[in-house]
């Protein structure tokens, strides 16, 4: 992707030293330890690792939900100090609200931060709906949806305040392959569109391989970087690229990393 | 061996009047046994004696009977959930209050309320207001719990994007935590209206001059025991009617609170 901005150059995330323990114990190793990642502005990194490795820790200290007792994690040079509203989170499970319908869903973080939404709000969630493939379904709830379709709604609800930096962790690992093999696609086709600085944590190095710009792979814990592996494969990715010989190293490469068989 | 059921409609008409069916046999056991063995109404009256007493009983009579309980057990119960609800938003945001509190609504929970009926009327005498402190402390522990479980039980997803939000918590409180609690809350209600018709009539046992209550129990130590069981009979339908628009508001404001249909 060709990139204009001057920003760029430098690093939009940037974590130094970072690390994490829940349990202030010494005896006890931290959860995650010593990371040091700049991810650039509209990068898309995925992050693999054995579970309980410290991943979903990882993404919480960028998203200032969680605060580092270690290093720092600071975004445009500014320390993050605090739950910020330029972050936008997927979850594994999609978490919609059931008494909502889909549409009031995507608005909900505009109501649930400023109590209100406007006319041109609920037009650009139709839009975001339209792009993610679900038109029509805006005045359904979320229980008449399909666990892929309620998951693109996840998506659509965390592009809604048009976020900086989206944070996802393990958003697909809930579906079946078909149809995460397809949000991937649909995904990195909303990326294209509306680029943003994406963390993407999963348990798919296929799938990791297929998505990202790097790949951060963590060790068992304590949560370390074993790797990050620069993903040279040309965009736009599509069905084609999982048989091109470059991803078959790419991810032959990583497995040698990961003790846990893949899952996908 | 197992009953086989027919199929289609007909099973389904079949799982409708089956509880009828068996309601139905059952009264009719009764009425041949009170005739077959002659038993004296004192003992057991017979269903038809049941229904005769009922009748001699003027309606406007029933009525004021029916008010006089209605009236305490609604009270009882309205004050019950103005007081339940937010107790139970108190205590689960604050663990001191919460560990403070706890303790207490156990060893009142525990407490037989028929034992301590007679106190409260004899500190607060017999008026309305003794009788709907006897139906609260009966119907405000099943709906502090319900409401507690409910409040717990919201995703811990939804908690974090409600702090990456940087939402007010009263936010957090309204649009997530309280309509998530919703179905526990119903259960709550459901147990706490059964619970305030016997906390009303309880209260009329101690001490009353009208209710159902008493009405059962004036007419037992007269001996005229069908009256006695057609006032209890009477008892049981408003209880149960009540139990029932407790089920039909629920359906009616909160549709999307009820399992799916189909899924039992
Ligand atoms: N709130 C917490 N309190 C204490 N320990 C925690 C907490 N959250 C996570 N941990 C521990 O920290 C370690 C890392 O957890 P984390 O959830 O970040 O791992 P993960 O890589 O996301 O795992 P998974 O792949 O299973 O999602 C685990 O050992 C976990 O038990
Ligand atoms: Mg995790």
């Amino acid at each position: 992707m060709t990139e204009p901005a001057p920003a760029t150059n430098r690093s939009f995330v940037r974590l130094s030293g970072v690390g994490h323990r829940y349990d202030p114990d010494p005896a006890v190793p931290p959860a995650v330890t010593g990371i040091n990642l700049d991810i650039r502005r509209h990068e898309f990194v995925a992050v693999v690792g054995p579970s309980g490795c410290g991943k979903s820790t990882l993404l919480r200290m960028v998203s200032g939900l969680l605060m580092p007792t270690e290093g720092e994690v600071s975004v445009f040079g500014k320390q993050v100090s605090g739950p910020r509203d330029d972050v936008g989170i997927v979850f594994q499970k999609p978490t919609l609200l059931p008494w909502l319908t889909v549409r009031k869903n995507v608005l909900f973080p505009l109501r649930h931060k400023y109590g209100r939404y406007s006319r041109a709000d609920e037009k650009r969630a139709d839009e975001l709906l339209a792009m993610a493939g679900l038109e029509g379904f805006a005045g359904k709830r979320p229980d008449e949806l399909s666990g892929g379709m309620q998951q693109r709604v996840g998506i659509v609800r965390a592009l809604l305040l048009n976020p900086d930096i989206l944070l996802m962790d393990e958003p697909f690992s809930a579906l079946d392959a078909m149809t995460r093999e397809q949000i991937g696609f649909d995904l990195l086709k909303i990326w294209e569109e509306n680029p943003k600085t994406v963390l993407f944590i999963t348990h798919s190095i296929a799938e990791a391989v297929l998505l990202a710009d790097r790949v951060l792979v963590m060790s068992k814990r304590p949560g370390t970087v074993l790797e990050v592996l620069d993903v040279d494969i040309p965009r736009p990715r599509t069905a084609h690229t999982i048989s091109e010989p470059r991803f078959g190293q790419l991810t032959e490469r990583l497995r040698k990393h990961i003790y846990a068989p893949d899952a996908a | 061996m197992r009953l086989t059921l027919p199929e289609g409609r007909a099973r389904a008409s079949l799982l409708m009047a089956a509880p009828w069916l068996f309601f139905l046999a059952l009264i009719l056991l009764w009425e041949l046994v009170c005739r077959a063995f002659a038993l004296p109404e004192y003992v057991l009256p017979a269903p038809s004696a049941i229904v005769e007493a009922f009748f001699k009983v003027e309606m406007s009579r029933w009525f004021t009977h029916l008010w006089a309980t209605l009236k305490v057990a609604l009270m009882g119960f309205a004050a019950s959930i103005l007081v339940a609800i937010p107790v139970a938003i108190a205590m689960m945001r604050s663990e001191l209050l919460s560990r403070t509190l706890y303790p207490l609504l156990v060893v009142i929970q525990s407490t037989p309320v028929v034992a301590v009926a007679p106190l409260i009327i004899v500190l607060m005498g017999s008026d309305d207001p003794s009788r709907v402190l006897i139906t609260c402390l009966l119907t405000f522990f099943p709906l502090v719990v319900s409401t507690a479980t409910g409040i717990n039980e919201t995703p811990e997803e939804l908690v974090e994007l409600s702090r990456s939000l940087d939402a007010p918590l009263r936010r957090e409180t309204w649009q997530i935590r309280i309509p998530y609690a919703i179905p526990h809350i119903f259960s709550g209600l459901r147990v706490a209206i059964t619970l305030a018709i016997i906390g009303a009539v309880v209260a009329e046992f101690v001490a009353a001059e009208e209710g159902l209550g008493y009405f059962i129990q004036f007419s037992t130590s007269f001996f005229r025991i069908p009256q006695a069981f057609a006032g209890l009979f009477f008892l049981a339908v408003v209880s149960l009617l009540l139990f029932k628009s407790v089920q039909w508001s629920q359906q009616l404001f909160f549709p999307w609170s009820l399992p799916r249909k189909g899924s039992h």
